[in-house]
């Protein structure tokens, strides 16, 4: 056990974890912040992505004691109120159906968005295709996309 | 207007029971309910009136309904609440939907399923809506003093004409929950629907797209601790010993010990699953680390011995014969292609097949095969569970809740009555969270540690405690005569360890002489429900032959299919055939039209397929080119007829869904089995569609009508692998006999 003082959304947390603890089951467990998702634990799935200093990574395998001062933001924290632009592109084009991916999409999504801002089909391809849908709702996610990446 | 009898017997008309004096609040949970118009923040009413099990009406003119049955995607928490809405005649901006908890004596059929849900319940939610709306017209009208025949409504307001006068329903909500509940009520023409076949966004979208809570995952409660199982290794193996000293020094970890699933006598029902019965426990803290001391966990298991034991099934329960042994992908390979060279199981016979197929100028004869399938519903398995005393409170992710009940009733010696099971949303089902064998292991972990307890399977053991889409098998002979006419046609179907034979469906009815006839093979793999069960097979297998005989006849694939349904429209053969032959070909006509088949293939090459199966029809045109010497599905065309479409963008999003589902399954998707144990299990192993894999674009159409809705979950899911498969003959020249598609390819 030891203690990690993470920023996560603008806030300071404090944990007491075994450092070889995933990011994951530190915010799902410990800090009960339940929009990061588990789906796979092996960074196949992207169900759990969240944003290091702005970057999409996979938080089922980073360690706490690997993240230091840098920031995490989690679809918590995204928005205030669930305005970003990517997330009203989601609820605009209705993506969801069991919603248990999408958290994590629009994650990655997001941090696409941020750093090119009108990516390409191809370049939009190359950032989502590590992040499953069960579901299949890849068609909508193309549009909420262009959509988000038009606003 | 047309008039029904109410069609909820008392059940749904069941109050709270203090609400019995009128006008007492509700305890509600503000937290669990939604409000439909994510932009205007509903305000809540400082009174609820209960107008039945389903409604509830604010003084401020806010309604709130339930939604029955669980959600795992398809939309039901927005579709059947807006039924309700229609029939009420309210604004649907005026609208909070909530999840109803598991509850039969209030609500019917709370199962998710077969695509029933809509299909089973459309009457009942419409009279339901009705009556509430009667009930609050007749109120309005004592009040007013006026007959009530002359009282309207629209979007939540009452209106008299006469008199002029005019209440929102808030203001009568107290006064309608004390009118009998009427025994016939007013529906709407179809014509009239102002909420039906209008688009409303998911309910639940502003709290997904937000990370809220929802799923049984994210469950949290006071004092609750985590536990995670080990599972035997393979199937074929039970627990003999396990010492867990290691593992309980491990920091977090509570207790560790074996449990059994069942009681020694219980008779499971068809949701039970009889493999791995004794588990071992590991309860703790938290995720990682029960989930570590699993791995410190030092268990033996062993081989068990055939045993028989007595199933649950749709059609009564039967003596089952589990074989011993660790079975392989290559065994049941051979023992499918033994099975099938035996005389098998004839399910149905028309005309004179041997003497047809004797005479055929021409015999066209295919096998086919697809290996077993995992779920990999996103939300690995989990369920919440609290023991105490003389109460169970479980929550999680069930397709079937009421199975739920009485499984734990019965493990834990506790009455129904005492068992309260309350549905999350679900991170997908596909047919896996209908069993749920994991709700009564949380509640027998629970009552052992005495505390709350949060059950969470890892991925691979969400796999590895599988009940598979079985391995299949099956052999077609088509004959024609010297016109290329179908004169004779034999399905021989079979599998590990269920036959999917369909034996009157298409193209039973089309052909004089038909020969159906099925086959299994014994398997102690679990096996079940997984989207358009038997259908996901035999469907696509079908509808990949019949290209094979529309090309031998030398006609377009469309039209030996429409000629084939209109002999069967004319002068069907036999009388049990499950399909409406002129549905079937409407839907065919409608995606030819909308495909623009036949006209601009471009360097594309297209594909063609339809099934019914649920109750609805689907067919759908697949579009493929070679990019970087791999096929890739370009663009699907889709054509629907489910009935009415209650929310049309929701249903155009469950037919994509399905569509690249379908895609990936064909492709990639296989689960094989080396000794017992199968050899995906993650994702890195098991190969699901991905975003760069899916159709550039799919549109998706619906045939108009006014019949009663249908399923639509799972309709679309067969035709589409074999619109792909025949679309990836003309790219390529081969037939694709064996799924995945892309092994073939290698
Ligand atoms: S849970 Fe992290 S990528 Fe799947
Ligand atoms: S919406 Fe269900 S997994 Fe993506």
């Amino acid at each position: 056990m030891a203690q990690f003082n993470l920023r996560i959304n603008g806030k300071q947390h404090q944990v007491d974890v075994d450092p070889s603890t995933p990011l994951l089951w530190v915010l799902r467990d410990h800090l009960k912040m339940k929009g990061t998702k588990y789906g796979c634990g092996v960074a196949q799935c992207g169900s759990c992505t969240i944003h290091l200093d702005g970057q999409a990574v996979r938080s089922c395998i980073t360690f706490v004691d690997s993240v230091g001062d840098k920031e995490i933001t989690t679809i918590e924290g995204l928005s205030e109120n669930g305005d970003h632009p990517v997330q009203q592109a989601w609820l605009e084009h209705d993506v969801a159906q069991c919603g248990y991916c999408q958290p994590g999409q629009i994650m990655q999504a997001a941090a696409l968005l941020k750093e090119n801002p009108h990516p390409s089909d191809e370049e939009i391809e190359e950032a989502m295709s590590g992040n499953i849908c069960r579901c299949g709702t890849y068609t909508r996610i193309k549009q909420a996309i262009k959509t988000a990446s038009n606003s | 207007m047309t008039t029904a009898k109410i069609q909820f017997g008392r059940r749904s008309f069941i109050k709270s029971t203090v609400l019995a004096g009128g006008g007492l609040m509700l305890g509600f949970n503000l937290l669990a309910s939604c409000k439909p118009g994510s932009a205007n923040e509903l305000e809540i009413p400082d009174e609820w009136f209960e107008i039945n099990a389903y409604l509830k009406i604010g003084e401020n003119g806010v309604v709130s309904i339930m939604s029955k049955n669980p959600e795992f995607g398809q939309g039901v928490m927005t579709s059947m609440p807006m039924v309700i809405a229609e029939e009420l005649d309210v604004d649907w901006k005026n609208v909070m939907v909530e999840q109803a908890p598991f509850d039969a004596a209030r609500f019917e059929r709370q199962f998710t399923g077969g695509s029933q849900a809509l299909r089973s319940s459309w009457q009942m939610l419409r009279t339901t809506g009705a009556a509430a709306r009667q009930m609050l017209r007749e109120a309005a009208a004592k009040a007013w003093d006026v007959p009530v025949a002359e009282i309207t409504t629209a979007a939540g307001m009452l209106q008299h004409t006469g008199s002029g006068k005019k209440a929102g329903y808030g203001e009568f909500a107290s006064a309608a929950a004390q009118i009998p509940v009427p025994t016939e009520v007013e529906l709407k023409e179809p014509k009239d629907f102002t909420i039906v076949g209008k688009s409303k966004k998911n309910v639940n979208g502003k709290d997904i797209v937000t990370g809220k809570p929802l799923f049984g995952l994210d469950v949290e409660k006071e004092g609750m601790l985590i536990a995670t199982v080990a599972i035997p290794p393979a199937f074929g193996m039970k627990l003999k010993s396990f010492d867990a000293t290691e593992a309980k020094t491990m920091p977090g970890i509570k207790d560790i010990f074996s449990f059994k699933s069942y009681n020694d006598d219980y008779e499971q029902n068809m949701f039970d699953t009889n493999a791995f019965t004794e588990l071992v426990a590991i309860v703790g803290n938290s995720t990682w680390e029960v989930m570590n001391a699993k791995l410190m966990l030092n268990v033996e298991w062993e081989p068990f011995s055939d045993y028989q034991y007595t199933a649950g099934g749709f059609r009564g329960s039967q003596e089952v014969t589990v074989p011993a042994g660790l079975e392989s992908t290559a065994d049941h390979m051979v023992k499918m292609k033994e099975a099938a060279a035996k005389p098998g199981n004839i399910v149905r016979k028309d005309g004179n097949p041997d003497e047809a197929f004797k005479n055929a100028a021409k015999v066209i004869e295919s096998t086919y095969t697809a290996p077993f399938l995992g779920h990999f519903m996103m939300e690995p398995i989990n369920f919440y569970a609290d023991v105490t005393e003389d109460m169970v409170t479980v929550i999680g992710p069930s397709q079937a809740p009421e199975f739920v009940e009485g499984t734990i009733s019965a493990r834990l010696g506790i009455p129904r009555e005492k068992i309260d099971v309350q549905i999350t949303r679900m991170g997908g089902g596909f047919g896996r969270r209908a069993y749920n064998h994991y709700a009564t292991e949380a509640a027998v972990i629970s009552q052992q540690v005495k505390a709350p307890v949060k059950l969470v399977y890892s991925r691979e053991d969400t796999t590895r405690f599988g009940v598979f889409r079985p391995a299949y098998y099956v052999t077609f002979r088509a004959g024609l005569d010297a016109n290329n006419n179908m004169i004779a046609f034999h399905v021989k179907a079979g599998g590990v360890p269920e036959s999917p034979l369909h034996a009157n469906r298409f193209p039973a009815g089309a052909v004089d002489n038909y020969l159906a006839e099925a086959w299994t093979v014994d398997s102690n793999i679990t096996i079940g429900a997984f989207r358009a069960p038997g259908s996901n097979f035999i469907g696509p297998a079908e509808q990949l032959f019949l290209d094979e005989v529309a090309e031998a006849a030398g006609k377009d694939p469309i039209q030996f299919r429409l000629d084939l349904f209109k002999k069967a429209q004319e002068n069907p053969v036999g009388e049990r055939n499950d399909y409406d032959a002129a549905r079937y070909a409407g839907v065919l006509e409608l995606v030819r039209e909308k495909s623009g088949w036949g006209q601009n293939d471009s360097g594309r090459k297209r594909g063609v397929a339809a099934y019914f199966c649920h109750n609805s029809y689907a067919a759908h045109v697949v579009d493929v080119v070679m990019e970087n010497g791999k096929p890739r599905v370009e663009n699907v065309v889709s054509a629907m007829d489910c009935g009415i479409v209650v929310n049309p963008d929701a249903a155009v999003n469950m037919v994509e869904g399905a569509v690249v589902d379908g895609i990936g399954c064909a492709m990639y998707g296989e689960i094989t089995f080396t000794d017992g144990a199968p050899d995906m299990d993650n994702f890195d192993s098991y190969r699901m569609i991905r975003y760069n894999e899916a159709p550039k674009k799919i549109d998706v159409h619906f045939v108009q009508n006014e019949i009663a809705p249908t399923g639509l979950g799972e309709p679309p899911f067969p035709p589409i692998f074999a619109a792909l498969g025949n679309a990836l003959y003309k790219l390529t020249g081969d037939r694709y006999y064996h799924q995945p598609f892309n092994k073939e390819d290698s």
